[in-house]
């Protein structure tokens, strides 16, 4: 049996954990409601951008001539996966989520024989992969001063990703990140970025008389690395709400397990103390009989 | 003319406007042009440099914003400027302009000097 003091202790320890999981999990549900709406905000863009691609690919076809970042290098053999993640813990299973879907991509394509470069955005996924592939890892962009995502990050990131590509660094990169779906539920995804996997162009009838200008190569050339740019924030930005709804969710749960931890902890002390003061009240009966 | 064109301008980070006007002039990447409603639909690249929204049919440009090159779209309905970057003229702080386009030719690059100097055009005119 625990002494009443360590009891004490304990339960003493368990509420100023719980006074911190509470807190924290009202700060993540305030940074979440601003994520959702920088997302929210966000949307507009990207859904004309995306219609944009997609009435310029039904278009275009994809030739030898084609952009090389829509068309690729013809080769499959280097890939690269830019790996989004957080650069704080505590947000329940949200970093290890990516890293495990990102891992799992990175042994098939191991099995295939390819050669898989790793990049990551955020510092949280990389452990993982620190310690087992090392020597595969290129780069980690550091976003920890970061508070909210502007784009300009995000375009610091793709920019960064074609000069590689157009380096000849690797043929195909994927990205990975966490869909937002609720506060409940985010989504490990993958979406590949290079190629370009364009949206089946099902705008082909409607808009057969638009005028380009310059032409369609020319205008495609030159969105096709802010598209990239407008994919990889879009990321940024669902990594973001996703990460302070699971952190929300963890934390709620911390703080209901705190409280029947308390509650539990309580009891075991009450019925200490109690056992205590009966057990010496026996002491000055029996003693009093004795005379 | 009582008919308006759907007038929309949105960054990657937001909508900064959308409104019911009579004429928006751009600079496209082959030369400014304007679009009034009932436009053909078309698609072009737009070069840094100022847009200039008429709201009203014949009258002055009532908003001006400058635009870090982008892209338009015109369709049937109206008319969607994609801007990386967008800044309202009366906001654009002539002076540190300056100041960074001469850092800017000093250091020799190009692509900055070329976005300052439109820069500088927008907000002086």
């Amino acid at each position: 049996m625990p002494s009443l003091k360590s009891l004490k202790n304990r339960i003493t320890s368990v509420k100023s954990t719980q006074k911190i999981t509470k807190a924290m999990k009202m700060v993540a549900a305030a940074k979440l409601r601003r994520a959702q709406e920088a997302a929210e905000a966000a949307r507009p863009y990207s859904e004309r951008m995306a219609a944009v691609m997609a009435s310029l690919a039904s278009k275009v076809s994809v030739g030898p001539e084609s952009p090389r970042l829509l068309a690729g290098t013809g080769k499959d053999q280097v890939h690269l996966l830019v790996i989004c993640s957080s650069e704080r813990g505590l947000a329940g299973g949200f970093n290890s989520n990516i890293a495990k879907l990102a891992r799992r991509t990175m042994e098939e394509l191991l099995g295939q024989g390819k050669t898989v470069k790793l990049l990551f955005v955020g510092k949280k996924a990389r452990a993982p992969f620190a310690r087992t592939h090392k020597e595969l890892i290129i780069d980690t962009v550091d976003m920890s001063h970061i508070k909210n995502v502007a784009f300009a990050d995000a375009k610091a990131v793709a920019e960064d990703v074609v000069a590689r590509f157009e380096a000849g660094e690797f043929d195909v990169a994927h990205l990975f990140f966490s869909t937002f779906r609720s506060a409940l539920n985010q989504e490990p995804t993958r979406l590949q970025i290079i190629p370009a996997a364009l949206p089946a162009g099902d705008a082909a009838g409607t808009d057969a008389s638009v005028e380009y200008e310059p032409g369609e190569e020319a205008i495609l050339a030159d969105l096709l690395p802010k598209n990239l740019a407008v994919q990889v924030f879009r990321a940024l930005l669902e990594n973001a709400a996703s990460e302070q709804g699971s952190r929300m969710t963890a934390m709620d749960n911390a703080t209901r397990n705190a409280g029947d931890m308390i509650n539990k902890l309580t009891i075991t002390y009450n019925r200490t103390r109690q056992a205590a003061i009966t057990k010496e009240l026996i002491e000055i009966i029996s003693g009093a009989e004795a005379l | 003319m009582a008919e308006l064109l759907d007038f929309e301008l949105v960054s990657p980070e937001r909508r900064l406007a959308r409104a019911k006007v009579a004429m928006v002039v751009m600079p496209g990447t082959e030369g400014d042009f304007g679009v009034l409603p009932g436009h053909a639909p078309m698609m072009s690249t737009i070069r840094p440099g100022a847009i200039h929204i008429h709201e009203t049919d014949g009258g002055p440009a009532t908003q001006r914003f400058f635009i870090d090159g982008g892209f338009a779209e015109v369709t049937e309905t109206g008319l969607t400027i994609l801007a990386e970057q967008a800044t309202p003229v009366a906001e654009i702080d002539v002076a540190a302009v300056a100041t960074q386009l001469a850092a800017a030719r000093s250091a020799g690059d190009e692509a900055a000097v070329a976005r300052l100097e439109a820069m500088q055009a927008a907000a002086t005119n």
